[in-house]
């Protein structure tokens, strides 16, 4: 078991909520601890939750903290090993073999017997399989990244199902198999995080392997901390109308609710607009930015003016 | 502490968690690093580790703060005691002196209860329900017994002989002993059952339900209908989880030459990689036609929101609901919560006497077009027609239409052609005829019809 080394950042629950914070990312405390057990127990992370929580984020943030490489590895439909793991380099190899045959005779003029000869030319055939010709892509290099990594599988949700099985041995035992080669232990354990949309559900053995960390749209503080961090211009009034105005949104029946990104482009743009305060014409204008329908631009627009002066109310008592 | 934890797995088990070997040891690792210092900090662990959806949280973190609130049942004998401490406050003292060489002669138990020692008493408690193995209790009636055997563990037998020695020679003793001795049964009692509630949740949950899924859907009352709707979205998930699983599989031996040519253009046509061709294959569509008159109405209510509750598997569904008359009723469920759209739907066509011939002609005449030769055309109902026209020609030309014609019937095989009953006429047509009256037939009903299309 992988002891949380005394001298690691990673020494408790507060050192990484601190050090996360560092790098522009507020976590909650169970964001933090999930990131701090990852690390104690060796175990990746399946971060679930709706768009724009900050999902990815947190990989980045992790790899920026620690100073780790990023490895990323997005999913999609039809992504299948020689994307995702490994690949030969074919025209190399094809390459070699046009050399092979020039030197064919001078290798095999020294051979005496047939025997002799097949056995130099099996050397060559080995040759073909070494390391020399794979082309690693992301899951291969995080393996072979000496410092170890952080490794983000980005939605792994809009996989085919045969892909998570071929995640099974990475995300147990940190290593990978290659028929020709054998198998490729992780020189360092990489960190990783594995991102879901919950488009479909993911099989058990999938998620018995990992953590599982639910992240749902933030609390009230929390959230304007993260605005807060990452929007430094705003003013501390137009920060709380704000929040208490999305958080307003986020009641309606929505068909995709404002998530944090939404929250943080809106704030960057009241910035711009220069607005003090919010006021209900503003909102009216720059509605567009914080819901992506138009459906849900008209359940919302009856609603401006009663959530405005609510969140107006709100610095107030706030 | 392993003891304890051990025990929740199991109580998360009880709750709904699905708590394998393999996840209860990383949680052991997960706790060892970070202490059981903080109770918050453990409850975060524990979530994380075990539970696997956002669900399994909300039931494994209830199933926590029940199972970590379990030593509080000693309160309510502290707070008695407290009690008898302050009004008859001049007996205990007096007799202090003449009290301890009665005392001595007492078993443990009385010892320990007039001692007062709280700490003492919980922890003899949680020795006892060691003892007796409390954590297997699985029955609402095993409760007396688990009592029973608990307070006998402890030396109830030994504290009735005291009780009956003291009542002779120091009565206001052995009052006192008789008030504490009925707080230690209440105490126990209050253990036992949170046990049935940790421990006894699965069984007695699995039990209900199994008389729940055999149970006739359209005689269930009123206080069962939203366990009955409940247990069919269960029955949802789990057609779900079975049937939605990837659609295309590659049929081997059929090379794709143009993808293969296409893929293998970068080394010069050299065919290292093959493709090969791939069957797409169709998802269910589905045209539900329901009967929502008198007794079937029911049914029907709880078909329809199983079969609108398999969208991940069922491409295209389109509900038809009628009585005297048909109306188109997708929209409805689409929009609307279960409730509100059977509401509505009753409103509309419901409770009237049902005319299979007029409904089905409302449907050739307007939505025949939606049955196509993918199509499942499932009627629901129980061709009791008041012995008006039944429409049987109509039904053969949407069966001849259709992939299949399923119909399912609530009532008994028995009563088919009874009475008013068409059944015969309509099944000559029919590709599949079943009863469906229970919960557990219409989840058979539907799973097959969903796999004709693997």
């Amino acid at each position: 078991m992988a002891d949380p080394r005394p001298s690691s950042p990673l020494a408790s629950i507060a050192a990484v909520e601190a050090g996360l914070a560092a790098q522009g990312y507020i976590a909650s405390r169970q964001i933090a601890t999930a990131v701090y057990l990852s690390q104690a127990i060796e175990k990746p992370i399946l971060v679930e939750g709706p768009a724009g929580v900050g999902k990815t984020e947190l990989a980045k943030a992790i790899a920026a903290w620690r100073g780790l490489k990023m490895i990323r590895l997005q999913c999609y439909e039809g992504l299948d090993e020689a994307k995702a793991l490994y690949e030969w380099k074919y025209a190399k190899q094809l390459l070699y073999t046009q050399i092979l045959k020039d030197k064919l005779g001078e290798v095999l003029s020294g051979a005496a017997t047939l025997h002799a000869a097949l056995d130099q030319l099996h050397d060559f055939g080995d040759v073909f399989f070494s390391r020399e010709f794979v082309e690693p892509r992301p899951l291969l290099q995080a393996m072979l990244e000496p410092q170890g990594c952080v490794l983000l599988i980005d939605e792994i949700d809009k996989s085919d199902a045969e892909f998570e099985s071929l995640l099974l041995e990475i995300l147990s035992d940190f290593q990978v198999t290659i028929p020709e080669l054998g198998t490729i232990a992780a020189a360092s354990a990489p960190t990783v995080i594995l991102t879901s949309n919950s488009e479909r559900n993911l099989g058990d053995a999938l998620k018995r392997r990992c953590l599982h960390l639910h992240i749902g749209f933030p609390e009230q503080r929390l959230e304007e901390r993260i605005v807060e961090s990452r929007v430094p211009g705003i003013s501390e009034r137009l920060r709380r109308q704000l929040v208490a105005f999305i958080h307003d949104i986020r009641t309606l029946d929505l068909k995709k609710q404002p998530s944090v990104s939404e929250t943080i482009d809106w704030a960057r743009v009241l910035v711009l607009l220069q607005a003090g305060e919010l006021g209900h014409e503003v909102v009216r204008d720059t509605l567009n930015v914080l819901l992506k329908y138009e459906s849900d631009i008209e359940v919302a627009q009856p609603q401006v003016t009663t959530f405005v002066a609510k969140a107006q109310r709100q610095n107030i008592f706030g | 502490m392993q003891e304890n934890l051990h025990r929740f797995f199991r109580a998360a088990r009880g709750a709904g968690v699905h708590v394998s070997p393999a996840e209860s040891i990383d949680a052991m690792r997960a706790v060892t690093a970070v202490g059981l210092a903080d109770r918050v900090v453990l409850r975060d662990t524990l979530l994380l580790t075990l539970a696997k959806s956002e669900d399994e949280k909300k039931a494994l973190g209830a199933c926590f703060d029940l199972f970590f609130a379990q030593p509080e049942p000693a309160q309510p004998q502290g707070a008695k005691d407290e009690l008898q401490d302050s009004s008859p406050a001049a007996p205990p003292q007096p007799s202090q002196g003449a009290g301890d060489e009665i005392s001595s002669n007492l078993g443990p138990l009385a010892q320990m209860l007039l001692s007062q020692d709280r700490n003492e008493i919980a922890a003899a408690i949680a020795n006892a329900a060691g003892a007796t193995g409390l954590s297997g209790i699985r029955y609402f009636t095993q409760r007396g017994l688990f009592s029973s055997r608990m307070l006998e563990a402890m030396g109830i037998q030994r504290l009735r002989d005291d009780l009956d020695a003291l009542a002779e020679s120091n009565p206001a003793l052995a009052e006192r002993l008789q008030a504490v001795t009925e707080a230690l049964r209440e105490t126990v009692r209050d253990t036992v059952a949170q046990a049935l509630a940790l421990y006894g949740r699965e069984e007695s949950e699995n039990l209900r339900h199994e008389v729940l899924r055999n149970a006739p859907l359209s005689r269930i009352e009123p206080r069962q209908v939203e366990e009955m709707r409940a247990l069919i979205r269960q029955i949802a998930r789990r057609l779900r989880e079975r049937y939605a699983k990837p659609r295309k599989r590659q049929r081997r031996g059929h090379l794709d030459v143009r993808r293969t040519l296409r893929r293998n253009a970068a080394w010069g046509g050299v065919p290292f990689l093959t493709a090969w061709k791939r069957r797409h294959r169709d998802k269910p569509k589905i045209v539900a036609l329901c009967d929502v008159s008198g007794s079937v109405a029911r049914v029907s209510d709880f078909f329809l929101l199983l079969i609108h509750s398999l969208h991940e598997v069922v491409s295209d569904v389109r509900s038809f609901a009628f009585s005297g008359h048909l109306i188109e009723v997708s929209e409805i469920l689409e929009k609307k919560s279960p409730e509100e759209a059977m509401a509505e739907i009753m409103g509309k066509v419901g409770f009237g006497s049902s005319d299979y011939g007029s409904s089905f002609v409302d449907f050739e005449k307007g939505f025949m077009a939606s049955v196509t030769p993918q199509t499942t055309v499932i009627v629901l109902g129980d061709a009791r027609s008041n012995n008006l026209d039944p429409g049987a020609d109509i039904v053969k030309r949407i069966s001849e239409r259709a992939k299949r014609l399923v119909w399912l019937n609530p009532e008994g095989r028995m009563t088919w052609g009874w009475g008013d009953s068409e059944m015969p006429r309509y099944q000559t047509f029919c590709n599949v005829v079943r009863q469906c009256a229970t919960a557990q037939q219409l989840e058979r009903a539907v799973s097959d019809i969903v796999a004709t299309y693997r």
